[in-house]
């Protein structure tokens, strides 16, 4: 029988077990309501290297080491690594797994990259191409900054749609096999670019609503589920803006989300007193708040099904200059307890 | 689909909470009145001493610049650009951080692709609009005299 579901779905027949997941965030996220969910929070964002890109890479390498000790798997037992951030080129993971004897997939897929992973590594280990398989995804807000917007020395007001990057990394191991109860990634929906033509650099909630929208509506279609078959169904970076049009573009179709719809950006940092505006995003935004948060409700079944739904605005600092307006991503991914 | 996107673009800007413009304005207006002031403190300061006035206004500009570097190295004058805006971005401070921002930021790409090459890329197009413009203007008042 076909895995695969409508256009966009596939449901897992064999097993793929979150074994277990490791996150470092940056000062700041160490400051908001979820520090005590993070297993290494930063003391300073350069992390002891002499750079913004140099300290993103350390985070990596330290966070998957985590996971790994986490896991007590050895670097041989692991088949690949899945992982991409928002550097140019990739330089983030690739930089960081420069010592590690391991298989390599670099992605990116934006802010969207945890999800992407997540859902690539699944494939594999439903497949039988391999047994466990480490993904992750960081960001660094200062590394971004000066990648995308203004240095950081520069005295510019934020606009209050904008959102603030998350500085840190998310890792989970994925495997076919486990001693103890775990949380198997049971279904995923890829989805597709969206564009519906927002231009605002600083308004990404507004440019990435749209895909989690249409990637949520394929989910609910492909495999006939209702919104509330999930405990929590959260989105990646949309922020309050973005969040707050998925809401209405769900109740245009007279569905209602409000029960249990939220998102990574608006739960990782207290936006009155941490000055972040519509909330966290980047990379890493999704992938902390998975890998600390959301990772342990569903260890002590507070939560027993998630759709974790990251979202991504590929837009590059060229785009944007060129007037290009900016395509959204998101891809839905079903965790369950079984 | 253009219909869908115009659509989305009004529920976009509905959703979208706006800048608090009177509050900005009004930010704005004192910060810049008063790096305005501190400037003209200055410049008196050297009248007084017997400056020339020319004398004067330079050193003025030379001061204001040292200083706006200064909190810009500091890590300063960001944090008073959040609640200036355009109050510490029109004065020569704010020209002085744009410069001194970017050469920071882009000192581990080293001396020449780093600092030399980037520290113009906010005050660069100033600086060229700016030159075209004052030739443009010296030609007008070149042809009415």
């Amino acid at each position: 029988m076909s895995k695969h579901f409508g256009r966009q779905s596939v449901r897992f027949e064999n097993p793929v077990y979150i074994i277990t997941t490791a996150s470092t965030v940056g000062p700041k996220e160490g400051e908001g309501p979820l520090a005590e969910f993070f297993d290494i929070i930063l003391p300073d964002s350069l992390c002891g290297e002499d750079s913004w890109e140099k300290a993103e890479s350390k985070i990596v390498k330290d966070t998957f080491g985590k996971a790994l000790s986490k896991s007590k798997l050895s670097q041989e037992n692991i088949d690949y690594i899945i992982s991409g951030d928002l550097l140019n080129q990739n330089s983030g993971s690739t930089f960081a797994i420069r010592d590690m004897d391991i298989p390599f997939f670099g992605i990116f897929g934006a802010c969207s990259t945890m999800g992407e992973g997540m859902s690539l590594g699944a494939l594999l280990i439903d497949g039988g191409f391999a047994n466990n398989i480490l993904v992750g995804a960081s960001s660094h807000f200062c590394a971004s900054e000066k990648q995308f917007r203004f240095p950081l020395e520069l005295g510019t007001q934020r606009t209050p749609t904008s959102t603030w990057t998350v500085t840190g990394q998310g890792s989970a191991i994925l495997s076919n096999n486990t001693n103890e109860k775990c949380p198997r990634i049971t279904a995923i929906t890829t989805g597709k670019i969206i564009d519906m033509g927002i231009t605002d650099a600083n308004n990404m909630g507004a440019a990435m609503a749209p895909a989690a929208f249409d990637t949520l509506n394929a989910h609910f279609s492909d495999l006939s589920l209702n919104p509330d078959y999930y405990d929590l169904i959260i989105t990646g970076d949309l922020g309050y803006v973005g969040h707050d049009l998925v809401l209405k573009m769900f109740s245009e179709k007279n569905m209602d989300l409000s029960k249990n719809y939220s998102d990574c950006g608006i739960l990782i940092f207290d936006k009155d007193k941490q000055d972040t505006n519509s909330g966290g995003s980047g990379c890493a935004c999704s992938a902390v708040t998975f890998a600390g948060y959301l990772y342990k409700k569903l260890k002590d079944e507070q939560l027993n099904k998630l759709l974790f739904v990251p979202t991504g605005a590929l837009m590059s600092p060229t785009s944007a200059q060129q007037g290009e307006t900016i395509p959204g991503i998101a891809h839905a991914i079903a965790i369950e307890n079984i | 689909m253009q219909d869908n996107k115009a659509k989305y673009q009004k529920m976009v800007e509905k959703s979208s909470p706006n800048t608090n413009l009177i509050l900005n304005c009004l930010n704005a207006f004192w910060t810049g009145g008063l790096i305005c002031v501190i400037g003209q403190f200055i410049t008196n300061s050297f009248l007084n001493l017997g400056c020339d006035i020319d004398i004067a206004r330079t050193i003025t500009s030379v001061i204001l610049i040292f200083i706006g570097i200064l909190l810009t190295g500091l890590g300063v004058y960001d944090e008073i650009g959040k609640i200036a805006g355009a109050g510490s971005v029109v004065p020569i401070t704010g020209f002085a951080n744009s410069v001194a921002a970017p050469a920071l930021e882009f000192k581990k790409e080293g001396f020449i692709f780093g600092v030399g090459a980037k520290m113009f890329i906010i005050a660069g197009p100033v600086i060229v609009y700016s030159t075209l413009t004052s030739v443009i203007v010296g030609i007008f008042y070149y042809l009415s005299k």
